[in-house]
């Protein structure tokens, strides 16, 4: 009998695992016993952190978008489909454009993050982000057309995706308008939502002098609550309210709707062992990257590392032996202090982050890294 | 997880989350709900006992009861 593994999300946590199983499993799949099929809404597999830098005008949105085809091994069925309800008596998948449904014998879930940016009132109309190829796009042109103003980073989503990014931006526009000269007609405000400038109180340590040498403003505790695109203002439940000319806001996130239809957890991220990463109360299923509710951060590195744990329990699994794999919460970031330089940060369950002083040796690294990270979406690196 | 009890009109189970995670989830309870609306925390982070304090003083809401159970903390919070 065959066994059907079904990888729903063709991000970096689902493509590294489909490589990962097609190489782990390719004697099964050879032989018939094993069929892997990578579930994705569209045909691209995506690689966000470019983003960042098309804000800068530094990359393109094509530079972060490939077929998934070209990325993930001949062995894996990909289907391009929505994956709208899971039947876990059944064990089968409910398709949007398929009239019947497929059924799975493993089914891993690696939906990822979405923005909700409705969630805040007036922040769709009044808001620019670079959580997104358009999004990115649309504040580049804001930027370029900017002689001067008040610039307002507002991190309204927590958690969202690569927690470092809100600082990267603000440490990186105030280094491009310096070295463009134009640092002194611009104010820049980082609003972050609870008592200290960073969730992780580490990074917060680090960070906080970073800024205040920068003349970066910090307005902690700040809860976005509304925006008013035409005043120009962003106001927040703790009733503090700040004038802006651009407003870069990190949205509100949400996982997928599929999440909670099929009853894995609440607001789209799936209750997980941490370390076995399978689906609380469910046989059979597991969920990595961000739709896994681990508590680390929502970062490709985490969901490559916890890809490779699934496809090594997976592999067991499928042997008939036991599964032994773990995730120690292992994820690594980069963050870029500027326009050349960076740190490194790697921290797991138990060892927390110690950023070191920035290079430009770590920021040449993450460029490096950015160009290599197709390697690591095929399985490779 | 968010399930009604008795003395709030809704919990917000956070066990298992690092801070953060229990203050955020808080907040993002407190965005949905009616002024007025008193929300449970489940927290076994030791912090969040001082940061919810500490949150709801600056944003104006009412810690009314924090309650240690044993293995978490019970933190009601009204919304004003």
């Amino acid at each position: 009998m065959t066994e059907h593994i079904a990888i729903v999300g063709g991000g970096t946590g689902g493509t590294v695992l489909a490589n990962n199983l097609a190489e782990k499993l390719d004697a099964e799949i050879d032989a018939g016993e094993v069929e892997i099929t990578l579930f994705n809404d569209g045909p691209d597999h995506v690689y966000k952190p470019v983003w960042l830098y098309v804000a800068f005008g530094q990359r393109d949105p094509a530079d972060g978008r490939r077929p998934l085809r070209e990325l993930v091994d001949d062995r894996v069925d990909i289907r391009q489909d929505y994956v709208y309800d899971i039947d876990h008596e059944r064990g089968e998948l409910e398709l949007v454009d398929a009239v019947e449904p497929v059924a799975y014998d493993k089914l891993v879930i690696a939906t990822g993050s979405q923005l909700d940016p409705e969630r805040v009132p007036g922040l769709v109309e009044g808001g620019h982000h670079f959580y997104g190829e358009d999004g990115a796009q649309a504040l580049r042109e804001e930027l370029l057309t900017m002689d001067g103003g008040h610039i307002v980073l507002s991190v309204i989503g927590s958690p969202h995706m690569c927690p470092a990014a809100p600082l990267e931006f603000v440490f990186m526009v105030d280094d491009w308008l310096r070295e463009r000269g134009r640092r002194d007609a611009f104010e820049l405000t980082y609003t972050y939502p609870i008592m200290r400038v960073h969730g992780n109180e580490h990074i917060a340590e680090w960070a906080q002098p970073r800024l205040e040498e920068r003349e970066i403003a910090i307005e902690t505790m700040f809860n976005a609550e509304a925006v008013d695109p035409e005043a120009g203002t962003i106001t927040s439940m703790e009733a503090t309210e700040l004038d802006y000319d651009l407003l870069v806001a990190i949205p509100p996130h949400t996982g997928s709707d599929l999440i909670e239809r099929a009853g894995l957890g609440e607001g789209g991220w799936v209750d997980v062992d941490k370390h076995t990463l399978e689906a609380t109360g469910f046989e059979d299923v597991y969920a990595i990257g961000d739709a896994a509710q681990t508590g680390v951060p929502k970062a490709g590195s985490a969901a490559h590392y916890q890809a490779n744990v699934v496809g090594q329990r997976l592999a067991s699994e499928v042997r008939g032996q036991p599964a032994t794999a773990v995730y120690g919460g292992k994820t690594i970031c980069f963050i870029e202090t500027g326009m050349d330089d960076a740190t490194f940060v790697e921290f797991d369950y138990e060892r927390p982050p110690a950023p070191s002083e920035p290079t430009r040796a770590m920021h040449w690294s993450k460029l490096a890294y950015n160009e290599s990270y197709w390697l690591t979406a095929r399985g490779l690196l | 997880m968010t399930t009604t009890t008795a003395e709030a009109e809704t919990t917000v189970d956070a066990r298992g989350a690092t801070c953060p995670g229990p203050l955020m989830d808080l907040i993002g309870e407190l965005r949905a709900v009616d002024t007025g609306t008193v929300v449970a925390l489940l927290s076994d982070a030791e912090k969040s006992t001082t940061e919810v304090q500490e949150w709801a003083d600056e944003a104006g809401n009412e810690v009314t009861d924090i309650v240690d159970e044993g293995d978490h903390y019970r933190i009601h919070v009204k919304k004003l």
